[in-house]
């Protein structure tokens, strides 16, 4: 494996081995000393050319605790900004010596962009680009789902998931669709009919707009965050109603299984699809998805820059 | 009898028969099944097809304003090579064709490249806005006499400019080329909307803002009893709204481009915005519905679409490129593979589509004639058993945005004659400045 551009490009067991390893490196995170020398001497860039704090964070964190040295790039006051193309930006980069990119972009495809073509030779993870994927978010939520609900490191089968919100716009959506199918949960895509995209149909997964019906019976249930600008583009009525049928609040949490989670990749738009008790509430795994983003993301690092996985129950 | 000034001898034409056709000055002065006489110039076009000198009725030449994508010369030479002996110059041009002005500036330009004749296409609003007429008067009665008014790139969307445009131009008998794309529904699209744009993460642009445009303006066409042209359908569903317009008796004319003929679209999977276009590339049941619609009929002609980007506009995210794809130079080629490869037309059918039909909509007078005594000498001898590579690095275009690099097509054009001279000698431009 060299790059991690979307969860299409992984097969079950790269996928279980890539959760495998993070198992044994979030060893690492509860030790005292929070360093394994394993990239010393590599060069790992942060390409931000979106906004985003805690996924930027988050490489940066698993980077630094596999002994990598870390440049991050940010869009705001970057050549980026100044209307630097992807090509250059890419040039310098490689120019630099970087063996691998972190990329987050609001293009669909920048990171596929940057993989195929000429412009640079290291190894490029996709962050999120635009709509389309944000791989190592749903290699996280696995993480956190495998991890929450003890299965130890068997994969997802028996599982059912629900989806909420906007699936439409959201790179998380389709990375998780694609992911926790593979690994064998059931997954349900429950939005109003404006948010979900033409085509659905043959996704992984089946479709509610009545979330009532679907929480009783799901394992997890993903809550996605409503952008503000869906607001004005008619997608909804307005944000009231939106919450009233899509937005959990501790009486649809009432209905929910016992043992059932509540996950949340963030930022969380609290009052408008979870509720801050929801939020707040013992069920919520959302701060533990954060903890785990560092240890997945420290194994995708380690996969792509030295070739192999952890094995179980090794160092 | 003296020396003629050309022969071409031995081409097969268009209806089958092979025969020599003899050329003085500019016109075609006899076709004959066997010239015994002299000749200054004679190709040798034995397995070779002759046609009427291809017309594209859509070409995006730039000039004004692009130089650097391409030029009235640049644009013209790589017109030739593909068999054309004659371009409409879109008015999407920097200063927008809007004004007599701009139009006779393009008609000169045209002229001074002497390699085919070049038709300004005026705006139908100022600025192609499509808020206010643009002068199509004065455009008309200009020395570049106007007929063919498009805001291509942009669709003229308000339903009442639409209507008055189309009631104006039946003064002259003009036609409105429609770019039909309603911009409500395609706010920010990147591809076309269906499976592949859900799971590619780009936004969809979805046919029904293709189809609901058609339906409006074959609908306000009929009203006012003028005439509308329908540029680039892409979709089965346009195609049955034209069925449907025309056996009503509707005056509608409808293109479709090459590459819609034969890409589709998940070729935006790579990402790379060499296959970014608008109208978007279409579905497999789509493309085959279009060729069944050009075989039949329902669409008239072919046209390019020609669509020159400099490398900074394609070298980068799909969501930043621009739209758009070369045509000129591959046109003849993909409508050879799709259409007559694959037994749906014939040549006769090709020079219909490729040069009679669209001189006619344009009223382009001395373009697309027959082949025969009498009319004037454009002519194409193309060899279609020849393949060629397509290479980006060797197009004629000031650009090299072509999706088909690297692709063998078959068909060659050997010579290109226009006006009587040739502009195209064995796949070469031989011949630069006419004026």
């Amino acid at each position: 494996m060299r790059h991690l551009l979307s969860i299409a490009d992984l097969s079950k067991i790269e996928a279980i081995s890539i959760l495998d390893t993070a198992i044994e490196l979030a060893r690492v995170s509860d030790g005292a000393v929070k360093k394994l020398p394993t990239l010393r001497g590599r060069t790992i860039v942060n390409l931000f050319a979106e906004d985003s704090t805690r996924t930027r964070i988050s490489f940066e964190a698993a980077a630094k605790r596999l002994s990598a040295d870390v440049i991050n790039f940010s869009a705001k006051g970057s050549s980026i900004s100044k209307g630097e193309s992807l090509k250059d930006t890419a040039m310098t980069l490689q120019a630099m010596g970087a063996d691998a990119v972190v990329i987050r972009h609001s293009a669909s495809g920048a990171a596929q962009r940057l993989a195929d073509s000429q412009w640079m030779s290291g190894s490029v993870v996709n962050a999120g680009d635009g709509t389309h994927e944000h791989p190592s978010q749903a290699l996280l939520d696995a993480f956190t789902i495998r991890k929450h609900l003890g299965l130890g490191k068997s994969d997802l089968a028996g599982l059912s998931v629900a989806i909420v919100g906007d699936i439409l716009h959201s790179r998380v959506a389709r990375s998780n669709v694609l992911l926790l199918s593979k690994l064998g949960a059931k997954v349900t895509l429950v939005a109003p009919p404006t948010l979900l995209p033409v085509g659905v149909e043959s996704w992984p997964a089946s479709v509610s707009y009545d979330f009532d019906s679907v929480i009783p019976f799901v394992d997890v249930v993903m809550m996605l965050r409503v952008q503000q600008e869906r607001m004005t583009e008619m997608y909804f009525p307005n944000a009231r109603e939106y919450s009233r049928y899509f937005g959990l609040n501790s009486n649809r949490m009432k209905s929910m299984k016992q043992g059932a989670i509540v996950m949340h990749p963030g930022p969380m738009n609290r009052g408008l699809e979870i509720s801050a008790d929801v939020a707040d509430s013992s069920r919520s795994v959302i701060t533990e998805q954060v903890t785990n983003g560092v240890s997945v993301r420290m194994a995708i690092l380690y996969v792509l820059l030295t070739g192999g996985s952890l094995d179980a129950g090794g160092n | 009898m003296s020396a003629v000034d050309l022969v071409i001898k031995g081409a097969q034409l268009p209806d089958g028969k092979a025969a020599d056709v003899c050329i003085q000055g500019d016109s075609i002065i006899d076709v004959t099944s066997s010239y015994k006489g002299e000749s200054v110039t004679t190709i040798d076009a034995k397995g070779c097809i002759v046609l009427p000198g291809l017309v594209d009725l859509h070409t995006h030449l730039r000039e004004p304003g692009r130089e650097d994508a391409e030029t009235v010369l640049s644009g013209s030479k790589a017109g030739a090579k593909g068999g054309f002996t004659a371009l409409s110059a879109m008015a999407n041009t920097s200063p927008v064709a809007d004004t007599a002005g701009v139009v006779e500036q393009v008609l000169r330009l045209g002229q001074e490249a002497g390699l085919l004749d070049v038709f300004p296409i005026g705006a139908v609003t100022q600025g192609l806005k499509g808020e206010t007429l643009s002068e199509i008067g004065a455009m008309a009665d200009s020395v570049a006499r106007v007929r063919v008014f498009s805001d291509d790139g942009n669709c003229v969307s308000d339903p009442l400019v639409m209507r008055r445009a189309l009631e104006y131009i039946k003064k002259f008998g003009g036609v409105i080329a429609q770019h039909a794309q309603d911009p409500r529904m395609t706010v920010g699209s990147q591809m076309n909307e269906g499976e592949l744009s859900a799971r590619l993460g780009l936004k969809g642009w979805p046919a029904v803002a293709e189809e609901a445009i058609i339906a409006r303006d074959v609908l306000l066409a009929d009203h006012v009893q003028s005439r509308l042209h329908i540029c680039h359908l892409t979709t089965a569903g346009g195609v049955e709204i034209i069925r449907w317009a025309k056996a009503r008796g509707i005056n509608v004319t409808a293109e479709v481009t090459p590459h819609h003929l034969l890409l589709t679209d998940d070729l935006a999977t790579s990402y790379d915005p060499i296959f970014k276009v608008n109208p978007p590339l279409r579905t497999e049941a789509d493309v085959y519905a279009l060729r069944e619609a050009l075989a039949d009929g329902t669409i008239d002609i072919v046209a390019t679409d020609h669509a020159p980007h400099p490398l900074e506009a394609k070298e980068c995210e799909w969501q930043e490129a621009a739209f758009g794809m070369l045509g000129l130079e591959t046109a003849l080629s993909i409508v050879q593979m799709t259409m007559v490869n694959s037994g749906l037309m014939s040549w006769q059918q090709v020079a219909d589509r490729m040069s009679h039909k669209p001189a006619s909509i344009g009223g382009y007078e001395h373009q697309g004639q027959r082949i025969e005594k009498g009319s004037f000498a454009n002519l194409v001898v193309i060899n279609p058993t020849k393949l060629w590579r397509v290479d980006r690095d060797l197009v004629l275009s000031n650009s090299s945005n072509t999706p088909y690099h690297g692709h063998e097509l078959p068909g060659v054009v050997e010579h290109t004659v226009f006006k009587g001279k040739q502009t195209v000698m064995n796949g070469q431009i031989s011949r630069v400045g006419g004026k």
